[in-house]
C-alpha cells in the first residue's frame, strides 16, 4: 500500500520581528519602573554639614550606625538597646571583614555623650575606621 | 472654483530608526544617572593601647557644651580653627590634635572642628574621652 505523504505547501512563515525593539523597550521600562532598590533608611537623622568630604568606597565594607536626637542607636537594621551590645556585633563584623568602615549617620543635634560611648565601643571592638557622614556645606 | 484634489499618498513616520532613538535615550539616561554615594569625614580612631606622647607634641582642643572652642587654652572661633591649626602644624609637624568634648556638646560642632582640622591638613587627630561627671 503506497502511502502518499502530502507535500506541505511551502509557505514562508515568520514571526514579525519589526516590533521587537518596541517590545524590549517596553519590558525595560516596565522593569525600571517597578524595581525598588531595597534601602533601609534607618532612623530619621539630619546629617551635619562639612567641607572636607570624602566619598565612601563600595558598600560592601560598610557598617552603618544611626544615632538620632533621642539617643537611639541602630546598627544595620537592628535597634541597639544597650551600647555594650555594639562591641560584640562589631567585633564579629570586623573579624569577618578586616576592611570594615563604620559609617556614622548621626543627627547634628545629637550630643557627644552618646557618641563618645559608641566610639569607646568601636575602639574596644577594634573597628577603628569611621566615617562621619555629612552633607556638603552650602557656600 | 475647482478644488484640486490632493494626491493620496500613504504618509508614514519612518520607524526604522525608532530602535536607535530608544537606544540613544537609554544610553543618555544611563550616563546621566548618578547613584548618590554617601560622603563623610573619614577618621581612624585611636586604638585601645595607650601610647605615651610627649606633651609638647599634643595640642588640646576642648569643646564645651555651649560650643565654645579652646585651643591650648585660647578661645577660638570655629571659623578660625583651620588657620590656627595650620600655624601650629607649621611650627611642629609632629603635632597631634586631641579633641575633647563635653557630653553635652552637639555633634555638628564636633564635625565642624574635625572638618577644620582636616582642612588644615592635620592627619593625626585623637579623640579623647571626656571625664565622667
Amino acid at each position: 500500500m503506497a502511502v502518499h505523504f502530502r507535500r506541505r505547501s511551502k509557505l514562508k512563515i515568520s514571526v514579525p520581528t519589526s516590533s521587537m525593539p518596541d517590545i524590549i523597550f517596553q519590558l525595560l521600562i516596565f522593569f525600571m519602573v517597578t524595581t525598588v532598590l531595597r534601602q533601609f533608611d534607618g532612623l530619621q537623622v539630619q546629617l551635619p554639614d562639612a567641607r572636607q568630604l570624602e566619598k565612601m568606597g563600595s558598600k560592601r565594607h560598610i557598617a552603618n550606625i544611626w544615632i538620632d536626637k533621642e539617643d537611639r542607636i541602630v546598627l544595620d537594621e537592628r535597634l541597639i538597646k544597650n551600647v555594650t551590645e555594639l562591641r560584640h556585633l562589631l567585633y564579629q563584623r570586623r573579624v569577618n571583614d578586616p576592611k570594615l568602615i563604620v559609617s556614622m549617620k548621626v543627627d547634628k543635634e545629637a550630643t557627644m555623650g552618646i557618641i563618645n560611648k559608641v566610639q569607646t565601643e568601636l575602639r574596644k571592638a577594634n573597628a577603628l575606621r569611621v566615617s562621619y557622614n555629612s552633607l556638603p556645606e552650602p557656600e | 472654483m475647482p478644488f484640486r484634489e490632493k494626491t493620496r499618498e500613504a504618509v508614514e513616520i519612518p520607524s526604522s530608526s525608532l530602535a536607535d532613538i530608544a537606544f540613544l535615550l537609554l544610553v543618555f539616561f544611563l550616563v546621566c544617572t548618578t547613584i548618590d554615594i554617601d560622603k563623610g569625614l573619614q577618621l581612624v580612631l585611636p586604638g585601645e593601647d595607650i601610647m605615651p606622647v610627649r606633651n609638647q607634641n599634643i595640642s588640646n582642643i576642648l569643646i564645651n557644651s555651649a560650643g565654645l572652642i579652646l585651643v591650648d587654652g585660647d578661645k577660638t572661633a570655629a571659623g578660625d580653627l583651620a588657620k590656627k591649626a595650620s600655624e601650629k602644624l607649621l611650627e611642629n609637624p609632629e603635632l597631634i590634635f586631641s579633641v575633647k568634648t563635653s557630653s553635652e556638646t552637639t555633634y555638628q560642632i564636633y564635625v565642624t572642628v574635625l572638618d577644620q582640622l582636616r582642612h588644615a591638613g592635620a592627619t593625626r587627630i585623637s579623640i579623647a574621652n571626656p571625664e565622667e561627671v
